[in-house]
């Protein structure tokens, strides 16, 4: 479904102009501003509404609100969210694309459906599906209750709604990558003698690395950003289960709005970042790819 | 380009034989592919099978009272409404915007292009409230369009708002890569036997990307459908006025109606894989018409 949010790697370029494949001036001038004109409408308004409302009652406001200790927790809670579910869902990725590109076997294009299953179920079930397994109610509840476990209304339920909501993004990006590369390069070192191990951190890993980079940022950018799965199985209990988005989320219908934006501005830089990495690794990709066509053509 | 081994330097007997695995003599099936089928069965297919296990255990007729109570059928109408609206007032943007970031140039373009990407880098709660706070009463466009009587916010024209903005990036981003692999000599060849540039863009260019701007749209559509985060907020959520399927799923997840919830999970679903299944074949018939 997003898979489209990556894909874009080492494809850019100007536009070339043939006068006579090309509009007349006016129309072109008239398509760019109409283009802009619904660009800046949709992205660069809400842009300047969340630091305009951010910076509303003042600078040590804002830094009150982000220091604030039910947002210090809130923060703490999304980065041991992040660096719990961003590394899993990675060695997933590794895995899935080493044994779908690298090897032949029957019901392959089945797997990689299912794998980009997650991308189109709503949020909100991906909570769900939580709750009807684990809640008091599910078939787990009594064992869980027994056992004084608890997982919906905890760490481990928002771990694992984050955990399904986040699981396609390295995966999407490795498997058309490592597709393309063939195995070739495999092969080789696997007839030179190479193991397995060696293989894979010496022959593949090189190869995929800005593809594999690009992966983690945007699974990281959705791990600390998620909504509507947290909120389902957070309870939303102050201090405790509450991530950065569901702490806006309580701040604005407290309607304490210039706190909820504060906060949301940083949630807004965490966008900016994901976006300004995004674009350092496609302009890498494409210069490595670049020297590569260079090395082979000088050869 | 497959994981074949060409380069397979002997081909063993078991390959003449049916398998489900061909030979390979690169080291690692087993493990990486215990590992995936192992995470991916207890991160997604087994609570994913929840929903249709809790929804069969309800049997039909709580099932189908479920779904078709007046509230539930008018969420799900106001969902698929606005989601299909704003899919196609993407489709009509998405086309201009990367119709024009592949022609034209213009100062500040690569910033453009790389802030297509802004409404999934945007955790979408941060979405939610920047829209509801721009098109409120009292908002920078809201007090414009709430003078010319248009209630914009609270309502399903901000719900459209919201929607508008999350599947922005869906259709430029399918496009894009198509309108740049475009070959010109076609358009060279028809201009010189006279076609002017509408002509050209109509019989030429459109019918070449239609299966990208399809396949965009669809998912557009389908993000719109399950959207939760930036609706939210901007959709007041008023049962049978301003209340969509997934804000229906959670008002009932907190009256502990779980019944109820998994009902309406399960029709949405189901809409979900239609939709995957939908966009697989898309996306087959999009490969097909590019290797033309």
């Amino acid at each position: 479904m997003a898979g489209i949010v990556g894909g874009k790697l080492g494809l850019s370029g100007r536009a070339v102009h043939r006068p006579f494949l090309s509009e007349p001036r006016w129309v072109r001038v008239l398509l760019i501003a109409i283009a802009l004109g619904f660009l800046g409408f949709f992205l660069a308004l809400p842009i300047a509404m969340v630091l305009a409302q951010a910076l509303k009652k003042g600078f040590v406001f804002f830094l009150g609100a982000l220091t604030d200790p039910m947002a210090m927790s809130a923060i703490r809670l999304t980065l041991i969210v992040a660096a719990v579910s961003v590394p899993l869902n990675l060695l997933f990725g590794l895995a899935s694309s080493w044994a779908i590109t690298k090897f032949d076997f029957w019901g392959k294009k089945f797997l990689i459906t299912l794998i980009d299953l997650p991308f189109s179920v709503s949020p909100v079930i991906s909570g769900l599906i939580f709750v009807l397994l684990f809640g008091a109610q599910g078939p787990l509840g009594t064992w869980l209750g027994d056992h004084n476990i608890k997982i919906i209304f905890s760490v481990p339920g928002i771990i694992l709604a984050t955990l399904f909501v986040t699981f396609p993004f390295v995966a999407r990006e490795l498997i058309p990558l490592m597709e393309s590369q063939g195995t070739e390069g495999e092969y080789a070192a696997v007839t030179l003698g190479a193991n397995g191990w060696q293989t894979f951190w010496m022959v593949t890993l090189p190869n995929i690395k800005w593809g594999l980079l690009y992966g983690v940022i945007l699974c990281n950018a959705r791990a600390m950003g998620e909504f509507g799965a947290v909120s389902v199985v957070s309870g939303h209990i102050r201090g405790q289960t509450n991530t950065i988005p569901l702490h806006v989320e309580i701040l604005y219908n407290e309607y304490n709005f210039t706190a909820a934006f504060a906060v949301a501005s940083v949630l807004m830089l965490l966008a900016f970042v994901t976006l300004l990495l995004k674009q350092w690794v496609e302009w890498q990709a494409g210069r490595e790819a670049v020297l590569a066509e260079k090395e082979i053509a000088g050869s | 380009m497959r994981g074949e081994p060409t380069a397979s330097p002997r081909v063993p007997e078991e390959n003449l034989k049916f398998t489900l695995k061909r030979y390979s003599a690169l080291p690692g099936f087993g493990i990486s592919m215990g590992f995936t089928v192992f995470y991916l069965s207890l991160i997604v297919l087994i609570p994913l099978s929840t929903i249709f296990f809790k929804a069969f255990g309800l049997g039909w007729e709580h099932f189908a009272q479920a779904v078709t109570s007046a509230r539930t059928l008018t969420a799900l109408r106001l969902s698929f409404g606005t989601s299909l609206v704003s899919a196609l007032i993407n489709a009509c943007f998405g086309l201009l915007v990367a119709w024009v970031l592949v022609r034209y140039d213009f100062p500040g373009k690569k910033l453009v292009d790389a802030f297509v990407d802004f409404p999934f880098a945007l955790p979408t709660a941060v979405a939610g409230i920047a829209l509801t706070a721009l098109y409120s009463q009292n908002g920078w466009v809201g007090k414009h369009l709430y003078a010319m009587g248009i209630q914009s916010a609270y309502s399903p024209f901000g719900i459209t708002i919201a929607l508008i903005f999350i599947g922005l990036p869906f259709v430029v981003r399918t496009v894009e890569p198509v309108l740049q692999n475009l070959e010109s000599e076609v358009e060279e060849a028809a201009s010189s036997l006279g076609a002017n540039r509408w002509q050209i863009f109509r019989m030429i260019i459109f019918p070449t990307i239609a299966p990208a701007l399809i396949t965009g749209t669809a998912m557009a559509f389908s993000r719109a459908i399950g959207e939760y985060g930036s609706v939210v907020f901007i959709a007041g959520n008023m049962p049978m006025k301003t209340e969509i399927a997934p804000l229906l799923i959670m008002t009932k997840l907190e009256q502990y109606d779980y019944a109820g919830a998994t009902a309406i999970a399960g029709v949405m679903l189901a809409v979900s894989f239609v939709m995957l299944l939908a966009l697989n074949l898309l996306q087959a018939w999009g490969r097909k018409n590019e290797s033309l």
